[in-house]
């Protein structure tokens, strides 16, 4: 990100290992001393064993259960994040492009932003029941606002002089939304669906654990409730790492996509 | 010049209006359909006055209101605690990194079902949740302002031979004050999310679980009172937390 990541030398990173893997001691030490109870905290032995096991790893014992949740929580994730950019650019250039609309509709979105997306769980379950498809639309309604919201401060914060200079080389709208519209909401576009992407992996989850759809979800809160703890810790592992990686994907590709604007 | 700000006034209301216009008459239309899932507006409107007429409203949003506060105390105690820690040494924000990437991403739900293990049901598990997932803005918001604190206080308090404990309650604490309160700002807003949606998921407490059981008792005029009023206190909080910040920001200084 800045000066700072980059003075990391490698005896930094090594030193930054090092504190981790003592932290991991740290957990072996306290689970296979028993100074936490067993019941809630796993050794990391047996935590490992259950992620190799679930991932079909291990050599043809496991059961690749994991492996098949970790599939359904990502594709639940990825297709409704997918969903609420398409939407959330799309409706975010609509509103944006036009002060007249954004003077009308732009306070009703700041009074729903704050609401959980989650909260529309129970909304959902009673108009579309429990079923993968209402999981799937709560994720891409949860997920949708900060698109939306970047899209339309995007639209909103484009330079008086770059519309009259639109206007003077009569662009018409959708040449005016596409050649700077758009390419000026850029930064706020991908900061919103950065934060989207969490959005979505969180609703992703807590819609499992309530609709009872196969996932990492449901499956941790299975194994919390047959007090199988290693299995609950190895599926918050799993979600620690899709977390992780979707987010250093998507850093990643803001990075290049915005190279235009660094000097 | 009346009417102009009349009609400025007026003007946020009519798109909700029709909006909530338009839902009456959907599930008008349905409930004489004979579906039960949905009920029409000014039916929530009145189960919405029933239920803050029994107490029970009062009583659920001052539980999920408490938790998230305490839960938020907790987290950006520790939060800000390690934030200024690591921002004011090089050595132990380059040596922790690796271990806050690596344990930052975790989604903070996934804890659910953890927190049932370790604690059960009750505000105990909430209150865990609720300070892990405020925990991490904080340290990062907090890390990143003491770094950016003008050097030359930094030297000042060398010079005058102030202890760590002093330099960090004199001079590091008062200079980001305002950056403080736009993380504690952002903090409020997860803090109340989190614990709805905790409540949601498992708690059986708070306003969260109460809009839960009211779709599972098919009362699907509660459940509308129950997220309009979530929307409302999210809304509220969110715009006090928005005044707090900018009244901070004007006493110390800060442009507006």
């Amino acid at each position: 990100m800045n000066g700072n990541d980059r003075a990391l030398s490698g005896l930094n990173w090594l030193g930054s290992f090092a504190v981790l893997c003592a932290l991991v001691a740290l957990w072996w030490i306290a689970s296979n001393t028993g100074w936490v109870s067993r019941v809630f905290l796993p050794t990391p032995q047996a935590t490992f064993a259950s992620l190799l096991e679930g991932l079909n790893l291990s050599g043809g014992s496991g059961n690749g259960e994991l492996l098949a949740f970790t599939q359904a929580t990502v594709g639940r994730m990825v297709e409704g994040w997918l969903l609420a950019s398409l939407f959330g650019v799309v409706l975010g250039a609509a509103i944006g492009v036009s002060p007249a609309v954004r003077a009308w509709v732009q306070p009703t979105l700041e009074f729903i932003r704050p609401l959980p997306a989650s909260a529309l769980l129970p909304l959902a379950i009673s108009i579309f029941g429990l079923n993968p498809g209402m999981v799937l639309f709560v994720v891409a309604f949860g997920a949708m606002w900060p698109v939306l919201l970047a899209t339309v401060h995007g639209f909103a914060a484009v330079e008086p002089r770059l519309a009259e200079v639109a206007r003077c080389l009569q662009m018409s709208r959708a040449a005016y939304i596409w050649k700077m519209g758009l390419p000026n909401a850029m930064p706020d576009i991908l900061a919103g669906m950065r934060l989207a992407l969490t959005i979505a992996l969180i609703v992703a989850v807590v819609g499992e654990m309530i609709a009872s759809q196969s996932g990492l979800g449901q499956a941790i809160l299975l194994a919390a409730r047959a007090f199988r703890a290693s299995d609950l810790f190895a599926g918050i592992v799993l979600l620690g790492l899709i977390g992780f990686a979707s987010n250093a994907l998507l850093a990643f590709a803001e990075k290049r996509l915005l190279r235009w604007q660094q000097p | 010049m009346t009417e102009g700000r009349l009609f400025r006034w007026l003007r946020p209301w009519v798109f909700p209006a029709v909006l909530v216009g338009a839902f009456e008459w959907y599930a008008r239309r349905a409930a004489a359909l004979g579906s039960d899932a949905l009920a029409p507006p000014s039916a929530a409107a009145k189960a919405f006055v029933g239920a803050a007429l029994d107490g029970s409203l009062w009583q659920a949003t001052g539980f999920t209101l408490g938790t998230a506060a305490l839960g938020l105390l907790i987290g950006a105690v520790l939060g800000i605690a390690l934030g200024l820690v690591l921002g004011l040494s090089r050595r132990a924000a380059q040596l922790g990194s690796v271990s806050i990437e690596v344990l930052r991403p975790v989604p903070s739900v996934a804890l659910i079902p953890l927190a049932m293990l370790a604690f059960g049901f009750g505000v105990r598990m909430e209150l865990a949740i609720v300070a892990f997932a405020t925990f991490w803005p904080l340290l990062v918001l907090v890390q990143s302002a003491v770094q950016q604190i003008e050097p030359r206080l930094l030297e000042v308090s060398r010079v005058l031979g102030l202890s760590a404990r002093e330099r960090a309650f004199k001079i590091v604490l008062p200079a980001i004050v305002p950056r403080l309160f736009v993380a504690l700002r952002l903090g409020v807003a997860v803090a109340l999310v989190v614990a709805v949606t905790v409540e949601i998921a498992a708690n059986p407490n708070g306003m969260g679980y109460a809009m839960m059981i009211a779709q599972q008792s098919f009362d699907p005029a509660l459940m509308l009172a129950w997220l309009g009023w979530i929307g409302v206190v999210g809304f509220a909080v969110n715009a006090g937390m928005v005044l707090l910040q900018h009244v901070v920001a004007r006493r110390m200084g800060v442009a507006p």
